[in-house]
């Protein structure tokens, strides 16, 4: 594999080569990666990608270099084709993880990132969606708003952009808070 | 003239372009109808309401659908950079679109060469494709809510998502973030900071903050940063100068949105039905 070859021919310092990334031609594709590699139990997280090879609106997949070639094979089995493989550095960035979370009574608001999420505490509906700036972020409050908290798509399924990941986020919060209650 | 620009969440809406027209709560453009409940048609809808009020014409809009897999967001900036040519809009509103720093670098490349430049105004993800291309300072006025501020105050983020830790969204540190946009030249020599207070900033220096009343309910309701840029948008073209409609625009958001008694169930096109309200009650002017 041309890419794996590429990625062992780094002159980085070995301890940034226990981790490698994987940069994909858009942020659907890591979304479906990120699924993937994730149920078949492997150790991965998405983070931004370096500097000299950021788009803007994009993510990227930190994975344990050594699981490489079955990480491949199995995005490949996908049809998922992976469009560069680096090795990982300190100067990678970090989505935020911190969540914001306000009680209105019936309602409950969960932040996280940019996307907020607002919930019927009563009957579970999805009652708004805001914040952000990513255009699939009114397209996923018209596929949401309106439902049940745990009848509709995860966000992760119908959205494309960081904007619908920080989404993800929130809503697994508010399900997690609402669902426990 | 102002032209909005900017994304409908349809995947086989093409790209349209041409003078709204805006009929309970649905936009026609180009015999194409669009629910005015969230996103770049929220932000129109509310223009609207104010051209309506103050009796001026209708904006137009360049429109594209998009669901996030920015392929449509491509096809109207490929269709923006030819037909601006073409046109002589007085202010230009770009807004959810795929954030693309090539394609940011473009479009200014285009309006640069036309004979007067436009107002330029920016939110949401055209927003971020400014920063992160580095040309914030080309645009006139930004409306970023608290969490945007926070973005463009980190010269290092290259979207909200990778704000990093310590640029926490905090009101109380609103100024600070404030200071740091303009110090790294990540923001437009007008701001409008939208949150629990409205923050009105001209190169830096805050000119004003409209904090009254505060709609606890408003914050969980999607759009409701749209009706203001929607709003200020208008209120540019239409004559007033950017402090003053930066102001006024905070202040009608607000009006309108207890006008409508909101709840955080509360849909954005029940507040913008009261703009024109909240407007005429703000100049004083009288109901008709």
């Amino acid at each position: 594999m041309r890419i794996l070859k590429k990625l062992f021919k780094s002159d980085k310092k070995v301890e940034n080569l226990n981790r490698g990334i994987l940069l994909f031609e858009n942020t659907s594709e890591v979304i479906r990666a990120e699924n993937i590699l994730k149920s078949k139990g492997f150790d991965i997280k998405v983070i931004g990608p370096p500097a000299h090879v950021r788009k803007g609106c994009d993510l990227a997949i930190e994975f344990p270099i050594v699981e490489a070639m079955g990480i491949l094979n199995l995005l490949e089995a996908q049809k998922i084709e992976p469009i560069d493989c680096l090795p990982s550095g300190d100067e990678n960035l970090k989505p935020v993880d911190l969540f914001n979370i306000k009680d209105y009574g019936r309602f409950l608001m969960v932040r996280a990132a940019n996307m907020k999420i607002t919930v019927d505490k009563n009957s579970l509906t999805i009652v708004n969606i805001s914040g952000g700036g990513c255009p699939d972020v009114p397209y996923l409050a018209a596929c949401l708003v309106g439902k049940k908290l745990n009848e509709v798509p995860e966000p992760r399924k119908l959205g494309h952009t960081l904007c619908g990941y920080a989404l993800q986020l929130a809503y697994d919060k508010i399900k997690e808070l609402c669902l426990q209650s | 003239m102002l032209a909005i620009i900017g994304t409908v969440p349809e995947e086989d809406f093409p790209v349209l372009f041409g003078k709204v027209k805006l009929i309970n709560d649905f936009l026609y453009i180009e015999d194409r109808k669009v629910s005015i409940q969230r996103g770049t048609s929220a932000l129109i809808a509310s223009a609207c309401k104010v051209f309506q009020t103050l009796k001026k014409d209708l904006p137009y809009a360049y429109l594209v659908g998009d669901t996030g897999k920015g392929y449509g967001s491509k096809k109207l900036y490929e269709f923006f950079v030819n037909d601006i040519k073409k046109r002589s809009f007085d202010t230009l509103t770009f807004h959810y679109l795929m954030p693309d720093a090539d394609w940011c670098n473009k479009i200014l490349l285009a309006i640069g060469e036309l004979s007067v430049k436009p107002f330029l105004i920016a939110d949401a993800g055209f927003m971020y494709a400014a920063k992160m291309s580095g040309n914030a300072e080309s645009f006139d006025l930004f409306t970023p809510d608290p969490g945007e501020l926070a973005f463009l105050a980190d010269e290092q983020a290259p979207h909200p998502f990778y704000t990093r830790g310590f640029f926490l969204e905090d009101e109380s540190r609103v100024e600070e973030f404030i200071n740091r946009a303009y110090k790294f030249k990540n923001t437009a020599k007008y701001m409008l900071v939208k949150g629990r207070a409205d923050y009105i900033v001209i190169d830096g220096k805050i000119k004003e903050i409209v904090s009254e009343p505060v709609i606890e309910a408003l914050e969980p309701i999607g759009g409701t940063g749209d009706s203001i840029t929607g709003i200020v948008s208008a209120l540019i073209d239409s004559g007033y100068n950017p402090e003053q409609a930066c102001v006024l625009a905070s202040k009608i958001n607000r009006l309108a949105g207890r006008l409508a008694n909101p709840e955080p169930s509360t849909q954005i096109s029940e507040i913008i039905r009261f703009i024109p309200s909240a407007l005429k009650a703000l100049l004083g002017l009288k109901d008709e």
